[in-house]
């Protein structure tokens, strides 16, 4: 994918430059990503060093397995296959915890972990399994309850009521994630009647 | 309310796992550095995806580039009765969080939090995610190139986030 995506984002910016005649921003903007991305790396590594920390804790401490088992009704739902597999939906469930808690820096590390487990299951180690497919994709969307950044930001700005946007924000983000696991599904599919 | 919550679900949760390690016994600190370890190996394999990523990102904010889109997009969203000023902070989240996030503090200090665009701007903020970023990172995380349609299922859903956000501002809070 990042084949195609990549290149497209570089010769489209390049293109944009040159009709507006941006080129001096650009030439900025080729030093700032690559500082920018060492910024980004540096956050990387104290979250997923702490987390994957805590993370070990938790496994130990069996408290993974209980979210897994408080999850399992829906889990099952979304990845039949994976009802035997309690080692992965263990890693899913505690990432979908840390995503419906808020907490972004601790969802990132253990999605991670769960790919990780469902790559030990996966057939062609190259190409994406129907799992990963749903599980990155819900990823993708925004599944806290409480939109903690957008509030404080809201109240920054002088909003009367900063958390009066929640029901609107999680009636979207419901139908949105629905959206995406019904494209992913879809998709998943089609691709077996392809083969 | 916000702030109490905000403030107190990072502290307990690592509270009550730690404590709850030492109530089973777990000896947690060695737990802690074998995890810590296997995080730093993930940075590892992370550094040359993110560091493209992240360039071409910058390259196309700083380029214009996204404005010529948006500018291109704009009649679309005023078929589909979605406020044009949220259609730069749409095409922007799915590549780029912080990018979005300046757009959307632009649009609070213009329009104001509670306007009608400050409230659906809100709400399209809370409900998308960095979807070229999650899907980079995760797949890349285990070495898998072949990305099929995961890419696509994850816009989908941004664009749904895009359409539905000013409907259910309207539903909730009235226009």
């Amino acid at each position: 994918m990042m084949n195609y995506v990549w290149p497209v984002m570089i010769l489209f910016a390049f293109f944009a430059s040159v009709v507006t005649g941006n080129m001096s921003a650009l030439s900025k903007a080729v030093i700032q990503g690559g500082q920018d991305a060492v910024s980004l790396l540096l956050r990387l590594v104290s979250m997923l060093c702490l987390w994957g920390g805590i993370m070990e804790i938790a496994e130990k401490a069996g408290v993974t397995a209980a979210f897994s088992k408080l999850l399992s009704p829906v889990m099952r739902l979304i990845f039949p296959k994976l009802r035997k597999n309690e080692y992965a939906l263990e890693a899913i469930s505690m990432n979908i915890t840390a995503n419906i808690l808020g907490l972004g820096n601790a969802a990132t590390p253990l999605g991670l972990e769960a790919m990780r487990r469902l790559q030990l299951v996966n057939e062609d180690t190259n190409r994406a399994s129907d799992e990963m497919v749903v599980f990155v994709v819900m990823n993708t969307a925004a599944m806290h309850i409480i939109p903690t950044t957008v509030a404080t930001l809201r109240g920054q700005y002088g909003s009367q009521s900063p958390m009066a946007i929640m029901p609107a924000s999680i009636l979207t983000s419901a139908c949105a994630l629905f959206v995406a696991v019904f494209f992913a599904k879809l998709g998943n599919r089609l691709g077996k009647r392809k083969k | 309310m916000t702030d109490i919550i905000g403030y107190w679900v990072l502290p307990l949760t690592v509270v009550l796992i730690v404590g709850f390690g030492l109530f089973k016994k777990v000896k947690v600190f060695d737990c802690f550095m074998q995890g810590a370890k296997k995080g730093l190996l993930t940075v590892y394999d992370l550094l040359p995806t993110i560091t493209g990523l992240v360039v071409a990102v910058t390259m196309l904010k700083e380029s214009g580039a996204m404005e010529m889109i948006a500018k291109a997009f704009s009649p679309l969203a005023s078929l589909l009765g979605v406020p044009e000023e949220t259609v730069p902070m749409a095409l922007l989240s799915p590549i780029s969080g912080g990018g979005s996030l300046s757009l959307f503090e632009s649009v609070l200090k213009s329009d104001g939090p509670d306007s009608f665009l400050g409230r659906v701007a809100s709400v399209l903020m809370g409900s998308t995610d960095t979807t070229l970023y999650a899907v980079t990172v995760y797949y890349s995380a285990i070495g898998i190139k072949n990305t099929r349609h995961t890419l696509y299922a994850g816009l989908a859903a941004d664009f749904a986030s895009f359409v539905l956000s000013p409907f259910f501002v309207t539903l909730t809070l009235g226009r």
